[in-house]
């Protein structure tokens, strides 16, 4: 899997304040950046410039191979179930028979037939995660993987990532809470 | 199946599973029924004004949906996940389109038929009035949108959408009223409007979305 992502001196502006600026970084295959910071310091934004629905307001984004974004829209249909609510993010990519393995690998394969609609915070994370993982996608750009997952889920996050890792994959996290990336770059906003 | 066809075929299964689709044919029926009852009972005034209440009443039932288009899309991410893919938002516009007319033209021409009994419209004169709505209804679709992707987000977005959807319907109500009354040229005239208004929404809807997504 070959797949770079990296950011030259990237500016972010937001509602005419400055959030961040002259952030850079590159990531290869295998390599994680962990990027924290308190709320409201531009992590997010961070995480949607590298996934190319923000502009930077300065710098320049290269990014080599498919992304995939976890952010806080679920974008799940609520009124269908689980499974066809990932079935058809799995099918726009022609990826649908990779879905039952990532359900599997976040815990959620029982839970195939329930409606979205009456999933907890933390199974709704997990089921974003399964649609990461099923696009096949090198580069993981995840914001706030870990919110509303329980420490059991939060360590299964760090398996799914790692493994990702281990495979060529690029990691993109960006957390306030302890997520254990071992030999991860780190940015502090 | 390609990807757009996937796409578009979600939004016709939104448009059929959340009840949406009711409650816009419902509403065209009870406009095309308050005519009769503010006019009376006289079939030759009702049967000369038909096309034209069956067209308004068209119109302001397309304003309904227009609220679920675009904006919940964009509040769970859904949009966000399409750009990430790559697909660029004029194509999910066209496929937004395409779906909704798909899920409210047919509903719409069959409720049409029972509206057009309730104002006397004689039958020789329902395929005019059918076939004015079959060409008219993918304008009003892709206003629909366009206006939805406008819309999104914002605070009073269902009167918001009124005002931006309805007046640039009104070529398309004097064209399809024009057509179903069998005014010659009119008809072309009408599938020149949603022909032009099918071309520019996408593109309209699409740069709408962007620009609500950063």
């Amino acid at each position: 899997m070959s797949a770079a992502l990296a950011f030259e001196d990237v500016a972010c502006v937001r509602g005419g304040r400055l959030l961040f600026e002259e952030v850079g970084f590159a990531l290869g295959p295998g390599d994680a950046l962990l990027v924290r910071g308190p709320n409201g310091v531009g992590k997010s934004s961070l995480i949607r410039i590298a996934a190319g629905l923000l502009p930077p307001a300065a710098g320049t984004v290269r990014v080599d191979g498919g992304r995939a974004l976890l952010a806080e829209g679920i974008a799940l249909d609520s009124e269908l179930s689980l499974g066809e609510a990932l079935r058809f993010w799995a099918g726009l990519e022609g990826r649908g028979h990779y879905l039952v393995d990532a359900e599997n690998r976040v815990g959620l394969r029982s839970l195939s037939r329930v409606p979205v609609r009456l999933l907890s915070t933390g199974q709704r994370r997990r089921a974003g995660l399964a649609r990461v993982i099923a696009s096949g996608a090198p580069v993981w750009l995840l914001d706030e993987p870990a919110n509303g997952l329980d420490s059991g889920a939060i360590s299964m996050l760090e398996d799914i990532v790692a493994r990702h890792r281990a495979e060529g994959g690029i990691a993109v996290v960006a957390t306030h809470q302890p997520i254990s990336l071992p030999g991860a770059q780190e940015l502090t906003l | 199946m390609s990807a757009w066809l996937r796409i578009v075929l979600r939004e016709v299964r939104r448009a059929w599973s959340s009840g949406g689709l009711l409650l816009p044919v419902a509403f065209f029926l009870l406009v095309a029924i308050l005519f009769p009852f503010g006019i009376g009972p006289d079939a030759r005034l009702l049967a000369r004004i038909a096309p034209g209440a069956v067209w308004a009443a068209a119109l302001l039932a397309a304003l309904l949906p227009v609220e679920r288009l675009v904006a919940p899309d964009l509040e769970s991410g859904v949009l966000d996940q399409f750009a990430v893919r790559g697909i660029p938002d004029g194509s999910v516009a066209a496929a937004k389109i395409a779906g909704h007319w798909l899920g409210f033209a047919p509903p719409l021409l069959v409720a049409t038929i029972v509206a057009a009994a309730l104002l006397h419209l004689p039958e020789a004169a329902l395929p005019a009035l059918l076939a004015s709505l079959a060409i008219g209804t993918p304008g009003l679709a892709a206003l629909g949108v366009a206006t939805a992707a406008l819309v999104a987000g914002l605070r009073g977005a269902g009167a918001l959408a009124g005002l931006i959807l309805l007046p640039f319907a009104v070529p398309l109500l004097i064209f399809g009223v024009g057509a179903a009354s069998g005014q010659p040229g009119a008809i072309k005239l009408l599938g020149a409007v949603s022909l032009l208004l099918v071309a520019g929404c996408p593109a309209a809807a699409g740069a709408a979305m962007r620009m609500g997504r950063s």
